[in-house]
């Protein structure tokens, strides 16, 4: 670990000192002109945009976007439910839900913004994703029926199997 | 070295191992007739041998050559299953066939594929790749800019990290090597290697990750520790020689030797140095295999040791008892394959398999070992080592640490876990067939 660290420091001072030799074809681009692609959103909430959604107003973007797929109320359709699961200790094919498997609320929002509708992705406006994601979390009763998602309650929102995990290949992590 | 024949004939033809495993030289010393011996594996009986006439190909004029070369009509049957071949709203995927290929490279036409939201139909001159976030200049590229780089080439496999889950079934499966393990193939790619762009962006020394995302409808995204990023990884423009084929990620891929294939991410147009895992959709969920105990393995990263037997397999028949070549793919994330032992009783006994050369780290080895088949029901197996000094658990090692399913499988397209790389053991029964058993 600690010789993977120096090789990694070392390459860093590498890359500062030999910046003068680099002769790139990269064009500089700022942040402000990468923004529209730039929907990555992380476990502590960075990432998040302005907005807010009530699981009330949800089920109504629910109900007209994404039950065709994912059933009324989430109980699953073509696609996968939303809500439920069986205990993970059922069995190593147990399907994995929001419930029983997700450890991060962050990636409710990440993904449903991102890809979802499957047929018309990134068309929910941000609202709607906050909304959808108070939905789905409320159905599941990981928050209260009447809770506000937003940037700041969204990354606070525990999720039931959030110690669950246990890292593989620790040398190889960072 | 022909002198060398007669001495090394009587020994090598002994068997080595139960069953009739030879010395894996015995195809170079045996002799033109020992060679001669070896009967093939068939998809259907052979015709019995007949008086030599002028076929009709040999009387006319040929076909004309195409533009693009297509296979001759005759290996039609050589083609890849897909899971969802009418685009349903569903990932979509399509396994190699390993049984109907030999060598170590996947042609681009069978490489496996799989697309959550179908392959996007890119225009390679808008598309552009992105790099930013903890960089100290944000810098975008166009794929022209990248062919002006010092290009790279090297041999490696890409395998789902979903390959050969059927496996983790309590009963054997009904199913054919193609469906067990067809998410995996190996290519020679060609780019530019990712640490010279991230030398011209430079790295905020806090920079730790980077999200890959790609220009797919659901813009897939995977976290990718730097040391990776800075280690081996490419941006592949070129798949066996020609531009990556669009469900390969044309015009551009993420390519990390080695590791799980959905964080090579396809069709990428942008990297974002971060400073902590996105914990995005397919590795916070997808891409964590649930144990025995109820918790889940997340990170997982590494494509383990593997091997399988492609010949024989379920599909191709042995044309009676004989001389047979049983070969097969091995492979590890940790470098070269060191060492493949086969069995054919089973497990009690094991002959070292010939590697065909040169061996590439983190690439397929072909492995072979000659075997005079006596006629009655054999089971066997292969076992792989990796330079690394890795070993592929046993079927008990891997249902003891990773567990097993509580009822068969019967739906071999099913994940019902990820990353299993223990043994697969075929049957060969009397008659000639090849099922999947457990030994």
């Amino acid at each position: 670990m600690f010789t993977r660290r120096c090789a990694f420091a070392l390459a860093i001072v590498a890359f500062a000192s030999s910046v003068v030799l680099a002769q790139g074809f990269g064009k500089p681009i700022s942040e402000a002109e990468i923004a529209p692609w730039d929907i990555s959103i992380m476990p502590d909430g960075s990432g998040l945009p302005p907005g807010s959604g009530t699981p009330d107003q949800g089920a109504k973007v629910f109900a007209s976007k994404c039950a065709l797929c994912h059933g009324p109320e989430a109980k699953g359709g073509t696609n996968a439910a939303l809500v439920g699961g069986a205990p993970l200790t059922s069995g190593i094919d147990t399907p994995k839900t929001i419930a029983n498997f997700w450890p991060y609320a962050t990636t409710l929002f990440d993904f449903t913004r991102r890809a979802m509708p499957w047929q018309q992705p990134r068309t929910l406006t941000n609202d709607e994703v906050y909304a959808v994601t108070a939905y789905i979390l409320a159905l599941n009763k990981i928050i209260g029926p009447n809770d506000v998602m937003n940037a700041a309650t969204l990354p606070k929102v525990r999720m039931p199997n959030r110690d669950g995990f246990i890292v593989r290949f620790p040398d190889k992590m960072p | 070295m022909s002198g060398n024949r007669p001495m090394h004939r009587s020994q090598d033809l002994e068997a080595v191992a139960g069953n009739g495993l030879l010395h894996r030289r015995a195809f170079l010393t045996g002799g033109a007739a020992f060679a001669a011996a070896v009967t093939g594996y068939t998809l259907s009986d052979t015709a019995a041998a007949q008086q030599l006439t002028e076929a009709p190909w040999s009387r006319g004029r040929g076909v004309s050559i195409q533009e693009y070369g297509t296979p001759s009509p005759f290996e039609k049957q050589v083609v890849r299953t897909l899971s969802n071949p009418r685009g349903e709203p569903r990932t979509q995927h399509g396994r190699t066939p390993h049984h109907l290929l030999n060598g170590t490279f996947t042609p681009n036409g069978l490489h496996f594929v799989i697309s959550h939201s179908g392959n996007p139909d890119i225009d390679p001159g808008q598309h552009r790749l992105v790099i930013h976030g903890l960089v100290r200049r944000p810098l975008v590229f166009t794929l022209d800019a990248l062919a002006r780089y010092p290009l790279v080439s090297r041999m490696t496999f890409v395998e789902c990290g979903g390959n050969s889950a059927p496996l983790f079934s309590n009963e054997p499966v009904q199913a054919d090597v193609q469906a067990i393990h067809g998410l995996v193939s190996c290519a020679e790619w060609t780019g530019v290697m990712l640490s010279t762009l991230l030398e011209e962006t430079g790295i905020d020394p806090k920079a730790t990750w980077l999200i890959a995302e790609g220009a797919d409808s659901l813009a897939l995204s995977r976290s990718v520790p730097i040391t990776k990023a800075l280690d081996d990884a490419m941006i592949a423009l070129y798949q066996n020689g020609e531009r990556l084929m669009p469900g390969n990620g044309y015009p551009m891929r993420l390519l990390l030797p080695g590791w799980e294939g959905n964080m090579q991410v396809k069709w990428l147009r942008r990297l974002k140095l971060v400073e902590a895992p996105a914990m995005s959709y397919y590795e916070a969920r997808t891409y964590a295999p649930i144990l025995p105990n109820g918790k889940a393995y997340q990170f997982y990263f590494l494509q383990e040791v593997k091997s399988f037997i492609t010949h024989p397999s379920p599909g191709l028949k042995l044309n009676g008892a004989g001389f047979y070549e049983i070969s097969g793919i091995a492979y590890s994330a940790n470098g070269r394959i060191a060492k493949v032992m086969v069995t054919a009783d089973g497990g009690k006994s094991w002959a070292e398999a010939a590697l065909q050369q040169p061996v590439h780290p983190k690439a397929f080895t072909r492995f072979r070992v000659p075997w005079r088949w006596d006629g009655g029901p054999v089971v066997l197996q292969s076992r792989a080592w990796d330079e690394g000094g890795n070993v592929q658990p046993t079927r008990a090692e891997v249902v003891a640490r990773r567990g097993q399913t509580r009822t068969p499988v019967t739906n071999p397209a099913a994940f019902t876990s990820q990353h299993y790389n223990g043994p697969t053991s075929w049957g060969v029964e009397a008659n000639g067939e090849v099922k999947h058993v457990y030994a």
